[in-house]
């Protein structure tokens, strides 16, 4: 890398005003990509509803569900954890999980 | 350099050092314990604060120990796991600004600052396992839903910090205070997500002179990601109530009973807090004490060793506070046990060392198994217990090892 001195110096001095302005600040990776959802019919919807919140390793490491099964997990991120999810896009959110993570 | 460049460079300097340990190209990232079905395929990540740990999910950050952390009584902050529940989680904290508020049925609300919790309060310290209560949870069969931990969502640190029933009793309880509730600066993105909130008997931390709001874990400040400033600690139980990032505590004058209380974090209530596999409970009550564990840290599953060349195994062993009275290893699939030699004595509530020298007599695949009982009797069962939410596990630890 080739900065100029007065460069590395403003880098290194906006640095040091972010450190002062808490007392520990972290910066957090993003989403690791090791679980990407399989492609299919519905994934980019299940990918944009479900990432509002969490990261899709989360529905990837799950066991494998029936539709039934699929259904009350998405049920519940609506009902109970409030996720904005429409009725359509719930419906084809638990027909892509129980196509590409089913159990039967 | 950016966050973004730096962690190219981190990451790509990972990739070399596979290539290099693999000589070849197109090689994954690297992943860990591929022989374990339930941590194949995981990447090693480095999260701020934090050392080479295994990615469970990315956002809320859960990650997890490795085992090889095990072999010793201390488990070093860089490596101890990390455990949030809803995002977003807090990235940054102003001393200036935190404070620990004490509000409800008190005579006098209390808002503490990291210099208060110091200087105003006895200091205290223990030294405490800290184990998620559905560590273990991906080798239930049958699998149920939750995070699938392979077994490091545990660690045990020395923890310091003031004791909860002396700012309790500097806030003044008021006659009917029945429990306290417990809230971080993780906050839901949506106002609709149930915030992480725990809750304790007021009997139960008045009682207990080890409950702490720590501020410091093995000599240093908390990470970030471990519940800097300060977190609750509750030696014995499992961590769901230990709050990190702590804020706020409330008394109230009933059982609190929202989200994280109930219906989550719900054991069967039977003995066991296990009921038949697949099975439903008639009635839950909150989990609380942990049951008794042990594990092996060395040698790691799959090591080649040769016949009547000894060698040392080494592990872990802990409970929900009664303290380990015994550790026993046996080489013949649980037909003869045989003791283990215990570490130092840290207290209770930590992780105790066990060591024992072992000769492998004949070639072949061998299993270790290890189990604990702890100073009431209590011990680990041969069969697996099961229930829903996949919490409690304690079945008897192996390794499989191959003698050459």
């Amino acid at each position: 890398m080739r900065h100029s001195p007065a460069l590395a110096l403003f880098l290194v001095l906006i640095a040091a005003t972010v450190a002062t302005a808490a007392d520990k600040t972290i910066t957090m990776p993003a989403d690791d990509t090791y679980a990407a959802l399989r492609p299919g019919p519905g994934a980019e919807t299940a990918r944009q509803q479900c990432v509002a919140c969490h990261s899709t390793d989360y529905i990837v490491m799950q066991p494998r569900g029936t539709a039934k099964q699929w259904e009350s997990v998405v049920t519940k991120m609506v009902k109970v954890f409030g996720a904005p999810v429409s009725e359509q896009d719930a419906k084809t959110i638990v027909e892509y999980l129980a196509t590409q993570y089913g159990s039967q | 350099m950016s966050e973004v460049s730096r962690r190219d460079v981190l990451r790509r300097l990972a990739g070399l050092g596979t290539l290099l340990a693999s000589g070849g190209l197109g090689d994954p990232p690297p992943a860990v314990a591929q022989a374990d079905p339930v941590l194949a395929g995981r990447p090693l990540v480095r999260y701020p604060e934090k050392t080479d740990l295994i990615l469970l999910t990315s956002r809320p950050p859960q990650l997890e120990t490795p085992m090889k952390y095990f072999d010793r009584a201390i488990t070093p902050n860089e490596a101890f796991f990390v455990r949030y529940h809803v995002f977003p989680i807090p990235l940054e904290v102003d001393l200036a600004t935190w404070r620990l508020r004490v509000t409800g049925q008190v005579d006098r609300p209390l808002a503490l600052s990291l210099d208060d919790l110091k200087t105003k309060f006895p200091r205290a310290a223990v030294t405490a396992v800290n184990q998620c209560s559905g560590n273990s949870r991906g080798r239930f069969a049958p699998r149920v839903l939750g995070g699938q931990w392979g077994d490091g969502a545990m660690g045990n640190a020395e923890w310091v910090g003031a004791r909860l029933k002396d700012i309790l009793a500097a806030a003044g309880l008021r006659q009917g205070a029945v429990q306290a509730t417990f809230d971080g600066l993780d906050k839901p993105a949506f106002p609709a997500v149930p915030d992480f909130v725990k809750s304790l008997d007021i009997a139960r931390i008045m009682d207990d002179p080890d409950v702490l709001v720590a501020y410091q874990m093995n000599g240093a400040p908390l990470p970030m990601l471990n519940g800097y400033p300060a977190r609750l600690i509750v030696p014995g139980w499992y961590a769901t109530y230990w709050v990190k990032n702590l804020s706020e505590i409330e008394v109230v004058d009933h059982a609190f009973e929202k989200f994280w209380m109930k219906p989550a974090y719900r054991i069967p209530d039977t003995a066991c807090g296990c009921v038949a596999p697949g099975t439903a409970p008639a009635r839950t009550v909150p989990i609380h004490r942990m049951t008794v564990r042990s594990f092996i840290a060395a040698p790691e599953p799959g090591t080649r060793l040769r016949a009547n060349q000894a060698t040392t195994l080494k592990g872990i062993a802990f409970d929900g506070g009664s303290g380990i009275r015994e550790v026993q290893v046996s080489d013949d699939d649980g037909a003869t046990w045989r003791q283990a030699r215990l570490g130092t004595d840290l207290g209770r509530y930590s992780f105790r060392e066990w060591s024992a020298a072992w000769t492998p007599s004949r070639p072949g695949p061998t299993r270790i198994m290890v189990r604990a009982v702890n100073a009431i009797g209590e011990s680990q069962g041969r069969e697996p217990l099961w229930n829903p939410a996949g919490y409690l596990r304690n079945v008897v630890e192996r390794v499989d090892l191959r003698v050459e």
